[in-house]
């Protein structure tokens, strides 16, 4: 029998927190966890894409000089003129890339928000076991999104001042415009060809668990191709960590040089 | 005949809510191999009770693996190393001679305490109660196959309805989320023909609860492989798909707020 003295005082009569007051629709969809984790899987699967892009035409380093228009010129270079001048005449120079841009910053963003509140909502929701844990099914990559997240943003922003706007990180020798230069000088220093490995592979790691992840939050569930998703995921994954840990890695081999 | 155990038990011991807690270390001597978990904890308590001691108190009722009553994390999982057994059917002859066993309350901030290993666990209730009801027509009973139910959905519901509400999810669950019990409950109605009127009505009211008293899920899948029943994952993409609808179909409800 229980004594009397056990009635809780913090018990699971009252909820720990209220629901917020209706938003109109569709903005109430990112009032609650699970609309907040459609929204993560949609912006996660949009930098997803851009990542795999950016990959496939940073491959283009490996082309060196090819001949346009009777000039010869690094492909990398030509391609980044092609991305400013996407749809032109249709659009003035740069606003199809600008646009694009503004997404991707959009989603981050949106990514970035609903990662952090759903993450104290859960640390609220947690009462830490006293005694070890033994995890089953959680594995390494899900277990540390909470550390690859950050670690990844932090990386963007160290990127783009090394190799986007030129400051900061970025060589002596920056030139807007010279992409393959640029990419050859910077990721010629040692410390900052390991740092972006590491950011690489924390990127593989971060993607690998969120693309299942991402199936599994918007409701794409079939049992037919259910073990098709952890494949999806492996296979985009793996192909992102190779390709973009090859660049560094041939730049300090002098496979890629000026 | 069987053979003997004689194990370490450290335990959860909490006088009552408010009160701190900490582990408390029992010799547990001549433990028959083929006794339940629960049968071991009852020989302990009864030494306990001899030498005056304050038995320890732990969730039980059926003993028989339906009821859901039972569940305490046992070595660091949820209803112990056993793969589709609850508590009551983890039996000692899966420990071996010598072993210390950590016995520890499922935690949860929505879980608080009651006594050493029981929690209360209301909030599940809540979740189920605000669900509401099915329309179901009274009056002169119907036509046994009136409703016909294809076999799938049959099946599916009742792979759903297999949940016994131990919470042994939201134990195991790094967050602390409701998602695989909520959405087992949300699905055993949902994918039959009986459950349909109130079906999106349903979804955005029990996602609400849990979500008053749960964490946020990250698809590790810790829930289902603790899971005494073996319920699926699939029905957590099921709710969230059934979410989106709802938010969708209801959307004129919103507005008016």
């Amino acid at each position: 029998m229980l004594s009397p003295t056990t009635t809780p005082q913090n018990s699971g009569e009252k909820p720990m927190r209220e629901k917020p007051r209706d938003l109109p629709f569709p903005l109430n969809i990112y009032q609650s966890a699970i609309g907040k984790k459609w929204v993560m899987a949609v912006s996660g699967l949009m930098l997803v894409g851009f990542v795999f892009a950016h990959m496939i035409g940073n491959l283009k380093i490996y082309l060196g000089q090819v001949e346009h228009n009777g000039v010869l010129d690094y492909d990398t270079d030509h391609y980044a003129e092609t991305l400013r001048n996407l749809l032109v005449p249709i659009f003035p120079e740069g606003v199809v890339l600008w646009g694009m841009r503004l997404g991707l910053l959009a989603a981050l963003l949106l990514h970035i928000h609903s990662a952090y509140t759903l993450s104290m909502l859960s640390r609220k929701s947690d009462n830490a076991y006293a005694g070890k844990r033994d995890f089953l099914a959680a594995n390494w990559a899900s277990r540390s999104m909470r550390l690859t997240g950050p670690i990844v943003a932090l990386y963007i922003v160290i990127h783009l001042a090394d190799l986007t706007l030129g400051f900061g990180i970025a060589t002596g020798e920056f030139e807007h415009g010279q992409v393959y230069e640029n990419v050859v000088h910077s990721l010629g220093r040692p410390i900052v060809a390991i740092g972006y490995i590491i950011a690489n592979i924390a990127v593989a790691v971060h993607i690998y668990h969120g693309m299942w992840s991402a199936f599994q939050s918007l409701g794409i569930n079939n049992p037919a191709y259910n073990t098709l998703r952890r494949t999806a995921a492996q296979v985009i994954s793996g192909l992102i960590l190779i390709g973009n840990v090859s660049f560094p890695i041939a730049v300090l081999t002098d496979i890629v040089s000026i | 005949m069987s053979t003997e155990l004689n194990l370490t038990l450290q335990v959860w011991r909490q006088p009552g809510p408010d009160a701190p807690g900490s582990f408390v270390t029992y010799e547990a001597k001549g433990i028959p191999d083929d006794s339940s978990f629960l049968e071991m904890l009852d020989i302990v308590n009864e030494n306990l009770i001899e030498r005056d001691v304050e038995p320890i108190e732990f969730p039980h009722d059926c003993r028989e693996g339906i009821c859901g009553t039972c569940g305490v994390m046992i070595n660091g999982r949820a209803h112990g190393q056993e793969k589709a057994t609850a508590t009551c059917q983890l039996h000692m002859r899966k420990f071996n001679d010598g072993d210390t066993i950590v016995i520890e309350p499922w935690r949860a901030a929505a879980f608080p305490v009651i006594k050493d290993l029981i929690v209360d666990r209301s909030p599940m209730d809540k979740i189920i109660a605000s669900g509401g009801y099915i329309y179901a027509p009274t009056g002169t009973a119907g036509e046994a196959n009136e409703t016909l139910v294809p076999k799938e959905a049959a099946e599916s519901a009742m792979d759903a309805a297999a949940c016994i509400g131990c919470g042994a999810c939201i134990a195991a669950c790094p967050n602390s989320a409701g998602q695989l019990f909520t959405s087992a409950k949300l699905w055993h109605l949902n994918s039959l023909p009986q459950g349909q009127p109130e079906r999106f009505q349903r979804v955005e009211s029990m996602v609400h609860t849990m979500e008053q008293f749960f964490g946020a899920c990250t698809n590790h899948g810790e829930c289902a492989e603790a899971c005494p029943k073996e319920i699926s994952l699939d029905f957590i993409a099921y709710m969230n798909a059934d979410y989106m609808k709802s938010k969708i179909k209801n959307r004129a409800k919103s507005a008016q707020i």
